[in-house]
């Protein structure tokens, strides 16, 4: 028997602590893999945030620090400049990355801070028990939109990486989705283009990751998973925003 | 013939997602019952296996942790 696919040493044994079906431990894995196939776990720091994945460090086994909620990008410039050898990446939710955090992100973006960023997208506060996110889509219903969001009352979605693509700081953005097997083998693919912009000094890099929330969408992990392609994806296409010369 | 798909049990949440990707309909959700609470996904037909590899792509809890490819009988 030849081995094809195996689960990444650098996932620890720990049990995560995300309901079942949600896609947090998909990029999980994927950044483990991509992190162990790249040979940089030894060098990596993750500014973990506030959100579901507040507890990532027990299930990825790098060097790690946790962020006051929205600050990840900030902390991790500090890192990064202070240790520019070591690869230093944040992992981040919509809540945290584009609403309390929006401040943060841009400017480490605009001054081109060699740093990548993974940035899930499910569309509200997963932790806080599901309110609105700046990513929630029009209609949609959450605790704090009870009646669907409403552009007149809550104004639109967010598109982070096409608003980031405009400044000159970001070597790599992209989008890509969580929702089936051939997206997030493309996932991977962007993820992997993300780290090599770090790794050869080009500048800041960020990939969206469209996700789910199947507790707070009150949905079975499936019927999250086929939301995502008839709802999110055309409000979010995946694509590749920026890529910089040398990140191929 | 050895196991195409090795599941640990233990890390399992009974999500489905592997069942919902399977391209074979060779796996499903056993009647077991982990210590988490969760019936266990279980590959129940191996020789109906492709090795594609989907269950462990979509798998968010790693319980998918190895796929197999039998080597091609030597003539
Ligand atoms: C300063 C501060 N304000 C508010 C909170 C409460 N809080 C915890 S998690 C969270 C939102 C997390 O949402 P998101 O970043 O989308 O992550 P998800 O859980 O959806 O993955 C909020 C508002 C906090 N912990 N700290
Ligand atoms: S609340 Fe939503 S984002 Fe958080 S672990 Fe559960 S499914 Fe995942
Ligand atoms: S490897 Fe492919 S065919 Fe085999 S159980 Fe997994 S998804 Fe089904
Ligand atoms: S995808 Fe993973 S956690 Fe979900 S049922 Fe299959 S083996 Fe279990
Ligand atoms: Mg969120």
């Amino acid at each position: 028997m030849k081995l094809i696919y195996k689960k990444p040493d650098a996932i620890t044994e720990r049990d995560t602590t995300y309901c079942p079906g949600c896609p947090h431990g998909i990029a999980h894995r994927l950044v483990a893999e991509l992190l162990e196939e790249m040979d940089l776990v030894k060098k990596t720091v993750i500014v973990w945030p506030v959100g579901c994945s507040v507890f990532g460090y027990y299930f990825i086994a790098t060097d790690a620090v946790e962020a006051a909620h929205g600050r990840a990008c900030a902390m991790a410039t500090g890192i990064k400049r202070v240790h520019p050898e070591s690869f230093v990446m944040t992992y981040q939710g919509d809540g945290d990355l584009a609403s309390i955090g929006i401040a943060e992100t841009v400017h480490a973006a605009a001054r081109g801070e060699r740093i990548s960023v993974v940035y899930i997208n499910n569309g509200n506060y997963g932790m806080t028990g599901g309110q609105m996110a700046p990513t929630t889509l029009i209609g949609q219903v959450t605790t704090t939109s009870p009646y669907g969001r409403k552009p007149e009352l809550n104004g639109f979605p967010m598109h982070v990486p096409e608003m980031l693509a405009a400044l000159d700081g970001p070597a790599y953005i992209a989008r890509a989705a969580l929702d089936s097997p051939q997206h997030i083998i493309q996932a991977k693919k962007f993820l992997k283009k993300a780290f090599t912009a770090q790794v050869k000094n080009l500048g800041f890099s960020l990939v969206e990751l469209v996700s789910a929330c199947p507790t707070n969408w009150k949905m079975t992990p499936v019927e999250a998973m086929e939301r995502i392609r008839k709802e999110v994806l055309p409000v979010f296409p995946i694509g590749e925003f920026k890529v910089a010369k040398g990140v191929e | 013939m050895e196991k195409k798909v090795i599941i640990n049990e233990e890390r399992c949440k009974s999500c489905g997602l592997c069942v919902s990707v399977c391209p074979k309909h060779v796996l499903r959700i056993s009647d077991r019952i982990n210590s988490k609470g969760y019936h266990p996904a279980e590959l129940f037909d191996n020789e109906g296996c492709i090795s594609c590899g989907f269950c462990y792509i979509i798998c968010p809890d790693m319980a998918i942790q190895e796929v197999r490819r039998p080597e091609p009988v030597k003539k």
